[in-house]
């Protein structure tokens, strides 16, 4: 759909943008080094106006970078960055924004302890009344259907919410073009809808939208055209509708094969014994809240039980209960004695970014040792781990903050399988890496599970749990219940349907 | 290894401010700047008496709370009550070292240093405790106990622990048998200093060696990634380096009396709590780079007092430099934090 340059709407542009062109955003040949790293190598960028526009690409394809020069908070090395046709130099956010665009980042950049309509005035000059800028805000969500508070403090608001005030903070200063990068990485499969449809309705109205993801079947589903960076460079801009996830697998990893593909998992074995079993098990949040309702699951060997839910539902806590991270408020809990946990938040749950590699790999025994420490085993350890589990890094010496995201997960993943453990919590796993590193993680897990383990996985996204998972459990609102492993099951226990 | 090495550009880029500042200070000030920097230089290191009798006596109670803050920093535990945690250590040794004077110098001396780090490490537990049951913010209740502690000594010494005379502020001296044994004949430098160096090396083994030591610096560079991923007790592992760092500051407040001042009085300390914080931080909280940064300090101390009388510098000026270095490395630290980002 889409294609040709719809007039601008009054709703979303500001009156000094009426020029009529077909280009909302181009960058071409642009390059940009970052010391001895090469980030982009002659990436180029068209994005018609009106229309929304997919960037795809690996984990480091320069992805981020390319929308940061966009964006006007970096200066290109090489190449030129044309706005409504007119070439640029941004030196600045601010310069960007004034021309038309904004941009919503990965990573929320609103303060947590102002309410929703503070966070939106921050960038605005001269004085600040709090009732003038809550009904400018309330006018601005209106017109644009972004339903948000805007007295809530945004520290009070989930994910979702916190998205819609980036959105509208982006809005509120005339953008046009919008550029979101991996908006969809923190969602919830009913907040994606959700952002989607919000994103189709902004586009039909003359704006146009810039997105920046590595999932596939997302990029083909909502966009119009699709851009694949690799290694920096541009490989492939095409309209989505002629693209198979096929084809865009082979331009995103440059190999026609991209690994093994994820089988659908078969139990070959009879049900081993019971490893984990949680009976009317409560708890409770680091504030006291009661997050887990009487909670019952029993997890046996061999097999992988894959549990869903949505932020907020008690997850989180039901997985720390599970990995024995968390001590129930009521009821009985029986834990074996080995557990491997793979905490969501790896840069801050699972590894501490200035030690090295051996010490991080350490960190898994460190409550339960005494004495001196053997550094030299520990180290000849982990570099075992290391090339086991595919982990590249120049040595165990190596500081695990130098590691990108993706070998940090199979580091840490090696860790917790390493004493190959009764239980493995894996949290989200997966989370911001790449097809091959995704793939692999799952693998490794099929693994653990196939060597005897009884694996629990929690995954925001079905289309990673489904096809893996031997049984499914869904909680909502502080209630478990297990449910067929079947796609309509499960997204309906996730929003409460019985 | 590549940051570690940062860090210690940051430590010499901190250096070479300070030489900076000393110099625009004394040429801004209009003083004779090379009579007065032969002065620091003479009053540090110029003789026998210097190195032996002024800097290195001035850095053993700073080696003893440098060693105190860092490994309390290393976890992670923000104790800036060093300068409370020494002086009540040096009241306990006292009025304990009164009490032992007559007995056996074996038996009576490890007592009373035990009674100096029993009592730092009481005080610090007071914060400890009014963190972990409170959340009050030690950064606020250690710096609260330093005057507490401080107003202590000079109760003290006008009251329970005063010279029979009652006319003076201070205790009687410490009978023989109760102080630390000079190391070199006709010099003040004493036994504590060497204490202080094993403890330095006992601190960093402690640290790079142990499984408990581990656990400290895990807890203190990821707290979140110890508990979760090592399933560390991160509050009661930063509790006892709490009370561990105390006992080291008690400690360094006994050694001081023991060693060199013999009783107690008000302004016992100069503020050593205080330059402990520039101490361990010029070092990046390594124990063994703490005995360094301790020894540059008390040069640059006895310096600045030589300076002072031969010069006519104010002697303030050691402690402006102290707060340019605890300035300098924090705003290097975070320069550093701002480009990676």
């Amino acid at each position: 759909m889409a294609g040709h340059a719809r007039g601008c709407s009054v709703e979303f542009c500001g009156g000094a943008h009426r020029i009529v062109s077909d280009t909302a955003l181009a960058l071409r040949a642009i390059d940009k080094r970052f010391g001895v790293t090469t980030a982009l190598a002659g990436a180029s960028l068209t994005v018609r106006r009106g229309t929304l526009h997919a960037v795809l690409g690996e984990n480091g394809a320069g992805k981020t970078t390319l929308m940061r020069i966009a964006f006007g908070m970096l200066r290109p090395d090489a190449g030129t960055v044309t706005i409504e046709d007119k070439p640029v130099v941004l030196a600045s956010s601010a310069d960007a924004m004034r021309r038309g665009l904004g941009m919503v980042h990965q990573h929320f950049t609103l303060v947590p302890a102002m309410t929703t309509a503070e966070n939106i005035a921050l960038g605005g000059h001269g004085m600040l009344r709090a009732r003038d800028v809550a009904a400018r805000v309330r006018a601005l969500a209106g017109r644009t259907g972004l339903a948000v508070d805007p007295d809530a403090r945004v520290s009070t608001l989930g994910v979702g919410a916190q998205q819609r005030v980036e959105i509208l903070k982006a809005l509120a200063g005339n953008a046009h073009t919008l550029i979101l990068d991996e908006p969809t990485a923190v969602l919830t499969p009913g907040e994606t809808e959700e952002l989607f449809g919000w994103l189709r309705h902004f586009v039909a109205d003359g704006g146009t939208v810039v997105l920046v993801t590595h999932k596939l079947q997302e990029a083909l589903s909502i966009a119009d055209d699709v851009t694949v960076l690799r290694r920096g460079a541009h490989v492939l801009t095409e309209p989505a509708a002629g693209l198979e996830v096929d084809d865009l697998v082979r331009s995103l990893t440059g190999e026609d094969s991209h690994g093994q593909p994820l089988r659908t998992r078969v139990l070959t074995a009879a049900r081993g014994s019971s490893v984990v079993r949680l009976v009317d098990a409560c708890a409770r949040d680091a504030r006291g809240v009661v997050r887990v309702q009487s909670a019952t699951i029993e997890c046996f060997a061999g097999e992988i039980v894959g549990i869903a839910g949505i932020e907020g539902s008690g997850v989180h806590e039901l997985l720390r209960l599970l990995a024995g991270r968390l001590t129930p408020s009521a009821g009985s809990v029986v834990l074996p004695s080995t557990i491997g946990f793979v905490p969501e938040d790896r840069q801050r749950d699972a590894l501490i970014e200035e030690f090295s590699l051996t010490e991080n790999f350490c960190l898994r025994s460190a409550a339960t040792r005494t004495g001196r420490i053997s550094w030299p085993a520990i180290e000849k350890q982990t570099g075992v781990v290391m090339r086991a589990h595919d982990v590249r890094a120049p040595s165990p010496a190596t500081l695990a903050g130098a590691l990108s995201g993706g070998n940090q997960q199979k580091f840490i993943l090696g860790r917790e399988l390493d004493a190959r453990p009764a239980l493995v919590v894996a949290e989200n796993p997966v989370r911001g890496l790449d097809h091959l590193a995704t793939a692999q993680v799952l693998r490794e897990l099929q693994h653990a599970a196939d060597a005897g383990s009884a694996v629990v996985l929690y995954s925001g996204d079905l289309d990673e749990l489904l096809p893996v998972g031997d049984r499914m459990f869904v909680m909502f609102a502080g209630r478990l219940r297990e449910v067929p492993v079947t796609r309509s099951a499960v997204a309906g226990a996730l929003v409460g349907a019985s | 290894m590549r940051r570690a090495d940062e860090r210690w550009a940051v430590t010499a880029a901190t250096l070479l401010v300070i030489v900076a500042a000393v110099a625009a200070i004394l040429i801004a000030g209009g003083y004779d700047t090379s009579r007065a920097l032969a002065a620091l230089w003479n009053g540090a290191f110029g003789s026998p008496y210097a190195v032996l009798s002024a800097t290195l006596v001035r850095a053993t109670p700073l080696l003893f709370v440098g060693l105190a803050v860092g490994l309390a920093f290393r976890a992670g535990v923000l104790n800036i009550g060093a300068e409370g945690q020494l002086l009540v250590g040096a009241t306990s040794a006292v009025a304990v070292g009164l009490l032992l004077g007559g007995l056996p110098r074996p038996l009576a001396l490890p007592v009373v240093l035990i009674a100096g780090a029993a009592a730092g490490s009481a005080w610090a537990g007071v914060a400890a405790w009014l963190r972990q049951r409170f959340g009050v913010l030690e950064v606020i209740s250690t710096l609260m106990l330093n005057f507490v502690a401080s107003y202590l000594v000079s109760w003290a010494v006008r009251g329970p622990l005063q010279e029979p005379t009652h006319v003076y502020p201070q205790t009687v001296e410490l009978a023989d048998a109760v102080r630390l044994p000079a190391l070199i004949a006709g010099h003040r430098l004493h036994l504590g200093f060497v204490l202080g160096l094993a403890l330095a090396a006992a601190l960093w083994w402690f640290l790079m060696q142990t499984a408990a030591g581990f656990r400290v610096r895990a807890v203190g560079a990821g707290e979140r990634a110890a508990r979760s991923a090592g399933g560390i007790n991160a509050s009661r592992t930063a509790g006892l380096v709490f009370i561990a760092s105390g006992a080291l500051a008690g400690l360094g407040g006994a050694s001081e009396v023991t060693g060199v001042t013999f009783s107690l009085y008000e302004g016992i300390s100069p503020g050593y709590g205080y330059s402990a914080i520039a101490v361990a931080l010029l070092a990046r909280l390594h124990p063994l780079a703490i005995v360094g940064t301790a020894l540059l300090f008390g040069a640059l101390e006895s310096g600045a007092a030589a300076m002072q009388r031969d010069a006519n510098v104010p002697s303030v000026l050691a402690t402006v430099i102290e707060a340019l270095v605890v300035l300098g490395v924090l705003a290097l630290d975070r320069a550093r934090a701002g480009r990676k980002s």
